[in-house]
């Protein structure tokens, strides 16, 4: 795994951007981050930091659950896409892979795939060879893709949601938590396809994950999310050594292990920057 | 065989037809409840507007005359022209599609995201504004509607089928408007069939109806696919109204047919187009020959209710219907 970014072509970049759902309730407080062409970044933090919202804040599906961007700009590839519909953003490159899988229960799995590239218009013969391409990636999809989605098991879930996304010829994925409920072994497998998928096939992906070990090893740049806020960044490798990663997040530290009482206390008296 | 038999069996078929008609309202109301969670209330209204809107084209009337001949004191009612009954459908379609049109953009956009209960109450708003509308736009008054079909009996059928059971039996009787109605709305449905398994819209229909959020993020613009599934749903309406309007005449009852599609509904699951065929048949055998063996022994009228309680039934051991959507769960 690489220390850094791949390259310094900056693709997405989030600055500053305030997030309030229902008018009352701030999420972001003023978010930055920038997603560069070929990396693999991770937005780490635990419940409710607010990573699910930075990505759908990028993503534009806020709307439909009553949130807003209420400061700071979205820019992919330099132009603002703040107010760009998600099908716009498909367009252009930019899917989101949602929380909890979210596939379509009553199609097949290849159906569900099928519809990924809803926003292509480059013809049948090249969504076919895409399809070909997703089954490589993932040989159990292939196995199971007349079986309707809704009875496969949560990794397969998780596969048609990364195989749906991919279906769309996109240049950046926005992954929302693809370890969420699965098995280890599971979950190791799905983040090498990501990595596969990212040095075979040149995705970027802004990675959202509570799984801070996983996330660290294969991303190459990381950022901690806590209460809306990102309070630290840097390259995945020198997160891993960072004490305090190590210790919040991690579960590590210098002294041993430490009773979670006494790591709750030490985070109270600590506060991140500032 | 006696007569009896052949009455019985001529009771089924009649059944089978009025199943049919039932099923044309059901059709519609499906094709909105499965893409977007929306029980349509309007659906029976939108076929009532249908078939005066396709009989205001179809002979010419001026719309809105009552209002502009108030307003500028003229005396304007007919165009004086009077289209023919194809043309007259395609344009009406086209009027339904630019209706569906424009309720997205003014009631299910701004309500985009709201609990279903809201959707509902909004398409309750919609039932009662498009009937004023409808008779502020082409009057009140009963019309008929002619669009060419066949009426009346088929003397065919019953010629030949009269020698099959005796002295006292004359053949079946079988209208041929219910015939037409019923060859109709079985195209309908493998057209609808076919629409929704094996194109990429309709793919994206049934990706909608599974999870909003999902067919947002893979890019497809669910305004889009609503505006698809209204139009679709006002060109059923549209059938449906033609189908008893050229029975029933065009009146205000036409819109309570409506009613007629609930039990339909939750015999064949709201989820289900072939559902809500074989929903319809069953409730239209069911209540005719519940009449024809059972009626005169408690006094009749029992088609009033049948349904409703053969629906009940349903609600109580099979609450998503016949072939509703399996209520997949994973434990």
């Amino acid at each position: 795994m690489l220390d850094a970014a791949k390259t310094d072509e900056t693709l997405l970049e989030v600055n500053n951007i305030e997030v309030i759902y229902n008018h009352v309730i701030l999420v972001l407080k003023g978010v930055s981050l920038r997603v560069p062409k070929g990396g693999i970044t991770a937005l780490l933090g635990g419940n409710g930091a607010g990573k699910t919202t930075t990505l759908k804040a990028i993503s534009n599906l806020l709307h439909s659950e009553r949130g807003e961007i209420t400061k700071g700009s979205i820019a992919y590839r330099g132009t603002d896409v703040g107010n760009l519909s998600p099908t716009d953003l498909v367009k252009r490159g930019v899917i989101q892979v949602m929380e909890g899988r979210h596939c379509f229960e009553h199609l097949t799995v290849e159906e569900n795939l099928l519809t990924g590239a809803y926003t292509r218009k480059d013809g049948k013969a090249k969504v076919a060879e895409d399809l070909e391409l997703v089954y490589s990636y993932f040989p159990r999809l292939a196995e199971r893709k007349r079986s309707l989605a809704g009875y496969t098991s949560g990794g397969e879930q998780q596969m048609v949601a990364i195989g749906r996304a991919l279906m769309s010829r996109p240049e950046t994925i926005l992954l929302d938590e693809p370890s969420m409920g699965l098995a280890p072994q599971l979950v190791e497998e799905i983040f090498n396809i990501v990595k596969d998928l990212n040095e075979k096939e040149g995705v970027s992906f802004l990675l959202a994950e509570q799984n801070t070990n996983v996330a660290l090893r294969f991303a190459h740049y990381g950022y901690i999310l806590e209460s809306g806020r990102i309070v630290m960044d840097g390259p995945a490798a020198e997160l891993r050594e960072n004490p305090d990663v190590k210790e919040f997040y991690l579960g590590m530290s210098d002294e041993g292990r430490k009773s979670f009482r006494d790591v709750r206390s030490y985070r109270r008296r600590k506060r991140w920057l500032s | 065989m006696g007569a009896q038999f052949y009455y019985t069996i001529e009771v089924f078929l009649n059944g089978l037809m009025a199943g049919v008609m039932y099923a044309l309202v059901a059709l519609g109301f499906v094709l909105i409840f499965k893409s977007s969670g929306i029980f349509n209330y309007a659906q029976g209204v939108m076929a009532l507007f249908a078939a005066q809107t396709l009989v205001g084209i179809q002979t010419g009337l001026v719309p809105f005359s009552h209002l502009i001949n108030a307003a500028l004191g003229t005396d304007v009612h007919h165009f004086g022209w009077h289209i023919p009954g194809i043309l007259s459908i395609l344009l009406t379609t086209l009027v339904m599609i630019g209706f569906a049109w424009v309720v997205i953009k003014l009631v299910l956009k701004p309500l985009a995201g709201q609990e279903p209960i809201i959707l509902f109450m909004a398409t309750i708003g919609l039932a009662y504004f498009m009937e004023g509308f409808g008779d502020l736009m082409w009057g009140s008054d009963i019309k008929k509607l002619d669009v060419g079909l066949p009426q009346g009996g088929n003397f065919a059928i019953e010629e030949a089928t009269a020698s099959l059971g005796g002295p006292d039996f004359y053949g079946f009787y079988l209208d041929n408007l219910d015939i037409w109605a019923a060859v109709i709305a079985t195209l309908l449905v493998v057209a609808l069939t076919l629409f929704s398994q094996y194109t990429a819209t309709g793919r994206a229909l049934r990706a909608v109806a599974d999870d909003h959020q999902a067919a947002l993020s893979v890019g497809i613009n669910l305004e889009k696919i609503w505006v698809v599934v209204w139009g679709v749903a006002g060109f059923v309406a549209l059938v449906a109204g033609i189908m008893w309007g050229s029975k029933l005449g065009v009146q205000f009852s036409l819109s309570l047919i409506a009613l007629k599609a609930l039990p339909v509904l939750m015999l064949g699951g709201f989820t289900s187009i072939p559902g809500a065929i074989v929903g319809g048949l069953i409730i239209g055998v069911g209540e005719k020959l519940f009449e024809f063996a059972i009626g005169p022994m408690i006094g009749g009228a029992t088609e009033n209710w049948f349904a409703y309680v053969l629906a009940l039934i349903f609600l109580v051991f099979r609450p998503q219907g016949l072939f509703g959507d399996k209520i997949i769960e994973r434990v």
